[in-house]
């Protein structure tokens, strides 16, 4: 029994990062019909900024909010600059776009920080969360850190203007340019956001699968796995489709078929969902439109 | 005699490579209602996206007097015009009130912001009623009077609107075209009105444009158009 | 009488076949391996390009397809003592299969949908191969070893050489089916589904079993490379086969143009070639020369993207029709010519 809670706790741990990443997928999902496959790479480059910040001796939270800040900035500049210019292009053009995006950020945070693995410090250390003895002192940190992320996204989206704004620029871009909104600087601060997003998610895996430019390709799996199970339009299902994935992953690698295929967990997951209820646990039924 | 709030020379429309407007003429003038007129497909509401620079668009137009034919819909927007799209184009998955707040996104001054929700509950008490409710489960006038108001709260110069009457029944309809026309008289709102209902539009303007695929094919005085017998009949259909 | 174009594409590719006979007689073992490679890559690319750029379906993932003939291949000589005559054909007829059966889920998601099951895929497989529950037959993390087959009938040809004459002729056949079947009916059902999938359908084209078949043809095509591969390497094992491999035929097909059958050999020469640089430059520039093909194939494909959809073989063809247009050949429109049109994809 002990074991099980211990696997369901990690699984929270791991969960609450998949489900801040799905958040940042969908949000971009939401906004342009578009999955960005770059989000893992972009969300590795962004935690081996931190981790060389803390290098030159910044202590950890102030490298923390920098590589936040400056991973939201790096992605409004991206959208404005490389995927803008795709806006109208087909799919295909757009994924193979992305897919480059991946491999410049994949390449570059190897010939900038180097291909070895590297560790990662965690700010959480010492006694874990009400002293559990089923997750460490990191774990329930990522967890707290995570749940605090969807909080602060659901209330910018629900409470502020621009977050009503962006709600809007998203659902009927038209309707909302004849407001005034903005609509290609709405879908800018979403991509800052996500990648801010993803920056976080980075920074909290970090510890836990350690750095190095690979880091990132199986976690973003997880986060694809965990909006589609939730439902890829909609984003708090999609943060529970993350958890799920995280607590499945665990279990069904602690119990089922052994931890080194957990990866195929995600695959079959994916598959599953879209076979038997594309839209997800939660999202919308969608009709082709003739 | 005021300068026109809205003036369009030779106004020419395409969608893509597809010309649809040859050089319209038209005039808002200031505190005025201009109606278009035209049968289905003659190019109305291509004029009003063309007028809010959501369609590739050439000719002289001018708001107030300033050429607007190179901005973005965004920006005409914060000039001053607000356009209510055909199918209304409220966002069905918000709610009353946030649609309404979304009206007055680019604006500042909260004091005469809530003066303007004020005014527009009091021209239609039903979206106070529901103003927590999905705008999409409205009913169709409802959802009409929401386009409206939303538009209100731009606190707009000039307000354009495409078939407000469509779909919709007659007592709603009258409803509404009661409210434009206070709106008009009370505030001065100069308005551009596309309507299928051409008696209903001519009543409401002072000034009416017939368009015919593309083209102008009448201009005048709202009350000239609708006494003769001639036009109606073959023009209008009644 | 076909247009100029026409004949100038079938003379190059009589010129490239009958230079490539020749290789072997001139070029030294290791370049005939480097050879090899390339038509193994170009057989994988022909594939994958009939199914994403012909057809519009997406995949991130046809490395597994490469897996399962190479595994294939490797199982059915190694374990089962199956010549590989009869290997590579067995193993191609599994892959058929595989893909096929993935298509079936395809068709209900597709676009971006499939992009992302694909994906899925190609990150999951070196896992699944090192799965202990299999690893009597896939050897697990190291993989299992293979005999490099030699020439038949006593040819005088050594290894290598037999290698190369063995993927040519591969190669070779690949790329006439492939050509007849762009260039026919089915061709063309293939671009209309790609293009207007709905119009197709009331059409009568019945898309979901062109789309079906066409992923398992693709499929076929990736698992016939993976088994030649395997054969010309001497091994597979789990690591040969990552996401970088499925990424790195995406770029093959980008580069050499999406719908470009001809520009298959051209994006495998160039897949082939820029991790070599790259290894060449990292004996001077160290570990981080590592990031150089990444940099470039990410760089390529968003350039591609934006100023050549037709890639660089295309550009270049774009340029030689201008050319010869100038020179004064009656340029008519490419009748035949399948001309890649990256206007309408996914769904």
């Amino acid at each position: 029994m002990n074991e099980f809670l211990h696997q369901f706790a990690s699984g929270l741990a791991l969960g609450g990062i998949y489900a801040i990443m799905a958040l940042a997928l969908v949000m971009i999902y939401q906004a342009t019909q578009l999955v960005n496959f770059a989000q893992g790479e972009m969300a590795m480059f962004s935690t081996y900024l931190a981790w060389w910040l803390m290098q030159t001796g910044w202590p950890y939270w102030r490298a923390f909010f920098a590589a936040v800040i400056l991973s939201f900035l790096g992605g409004i500049v991206i959208e404005r600059v490389i995927v803008r210019p795709f806006a109208k292009a087909p799919i295909l053009a757009s994924v193979i776009v992305f897919i480059g995006l991946a491999l410049i950020f994949n390449a570059l945070a190897g010939y900038l920080y180097g291909y070895s693995v590297q560790s990662f410090d965690t700010p959480f250390s010492g006694r874990p969360w009400f002293g559990n003895v089923y997750m460490s002192a990191h774990e329930s940190g990522a967890v707290l850190v995570s749940l605090c992320v969807l909080a602060l996204v659901f209330a910018f989206f629900r409470f502020t203007p621009l977050g009503l704004a962006m709600r809007a620029a998203a659902q009927n871009p038209v309707s909302s340019r004849l407001l005034g909104i903005r609509v290609g600087w709405m879908l800018a601060i979403g991509w800052g956001l996500a990648a801010a997003i993803g920056a976080v998610a980075g920074m909290m895996a970090a510890p836990i699968v350690y750095l190095d430019p690979n880091m990132m390709g199986g976690v973003l799996l997880y986060a694809f796995a965990g909006a589609v199970l939730g439902g890829i339009d909609n984003p708090f299902g999609a943060a529970f489709g993350g958890f799920a994935v995280g607590v499945l992953e665990n279990l069904v690698g602690a119990y089922v078929v052994g931890a080194e295929v957990k990866l195929t967990v995600a695959l079959v997951i994916i598959i599953g969902v879209l076979v038997w209820r594309p839209s997800g646990l939660f999202g919308r039924r969608l009709v082709a439109r003739v | 005699m005021s300068a026109p709030i809205l003036e369009a020379k030779g106004l020419i429309a395409f969608y893509g490579p597809l010309q649809a407007l040859f050089g319209l003429d038209i005039v808002v003038e200031e505190g005025g209602v201009t109606a278009l007129l035209g049968a289905n497909g003659a190019g109305k509401t291509t004029t009003l996206r063309a007028l809010s620079g959501l369609i590739r668009r050439e000719g002289d137009i001018r708001f107030r007097g300033k050429p607007i034919g190179g901005l973005s819909t965004e920006s005409i927007a914060r000039l001053g015009i607000a356009h209510v799209p055909d199918g209304r184009g409220t966002f069905t998955d918000l709610t009353v009130e946030e649609n309404l707040r979304l009206g007055a996104y680019a604006r500042s001054g909260r004091d005469k912001i809530a003066r303007d929700f004020e005014r527009v509950f009091g021209y239609f008490p039903r979206l106070h009623e529901r103003r927590r409710q999905q705008a999409g489960t409205l009913s169709g006038g409802e959802q009409q009077m929401l386009a409206i108001s939303r538009a209100l709260l731009m606190s707009p110069a000039l307000l354009m609107l495409d078939e407000p009457s469509f779909g919709l029944a007659p007592l709603v309809v009258a409803e509404i075209f009661k409210i434009l026309a206070a709106i008009n008289r009370e505030e001065g709102m100069s308005i551009l009105l596309v309507e299928q209902n051409a008696s209903l539009a001519l009543e409401l303007a002072d000034h009416a444009v017939l368009i015919e695929t593309g083209r102008t094919a009448l201009s005048g005085a709202s009350e000239a158009i609708r006494v003769d017998d001639a036009v109606r009949r073959s023009y209008l259909g009644y | 009488m076909a247009s100029p174009e026409r004949m100038a594409v079938r003379i190059a590719t009589l010129a490239v076949f009958a230079f490539a006979l020749a290789f072997p007689f001139f070029a030294s073992g290791y370049r005939l391996y480097q050879g090899s490679q390339a038509l193994i890559y170009a057989i994988a690319l022909i594939g994958l390009n009939l199914l994403t750029g012909f057809n519009g379906q997406i995949s991130l993932g046809h490395g597994a397809f490469f897996a399962i003939g190479g595994y294939g291949v490797a199982i059915l000589t190694v374990k089962l003592g199956l010549s590989y005559w009869l290997a590579i054909p067995v193993s191609a007829v599994v892959c058929f299969g595989a893909g096929f059966l993935f298509g079936f889920p395809a068709l209900r998601f597709g676009g971006l949908y499939l992009a992302l099951a694909t994906f899925a895929l190609a990150v999951a497989t070196p896992q699944i191969l090192t799965y202990k529950g299999i690893d009597a037959w896939t050897g697990g993390s190291s993989g299992v070893l293979l005999a490099k087959p030699a020439a038949p009938f006593g040819l005088p040809l050594n290894a290598d050489q037999w290698q190369f004459l063995l993927c040519l002729f591969c190669a070779a056949l690949l790329y006439w089916a492939a050509t007849n079947l762009a260039h026919g009916r089915v061709g063309r059902a293939l671009i209309a589904i790609r293009d207007q999938p709905i119009a197709a359908e009331t059409m009568g084209v019945n898309a979901a079993l062109y789309k079906t078949m066409c992923f398992g043809v693709s499929a076929l095509y990736a698992g016939v490379a993976g088994g030649l591969s395997a054969l010309t390497v001497g091994f597979v094992s789990p690591e040969s086969f990552t996401l970088a491999l499925s990424l790195s035929f995406l770029v093959g097909i980008v580069v050499g143009g999406l719908a470009s059958l001809p520009g298959a050999l051209f994006g495998a020469l160039f897949i082939q070639f820029v991790p070599n640089f790259a290894d060449g430059l990292s004996v001077t520039f160290g570990e981080s020369a590592k990031a150089l093909p990444g940099a470039i194939y990410g760089a390529l494909l968003i350039l591609i993207m934006a100023a050549m959809p037709m890639g660089v073989a295309g550009f270049l063809w774009s340029l030689f029709r201008a050319a010869t247009r100038v020179a004064g050949f009656a340029g008519e429109q490419a009748d035949g010519v399948v001309v890649a049109r990256t206007t309408k994809t996914g769904g």
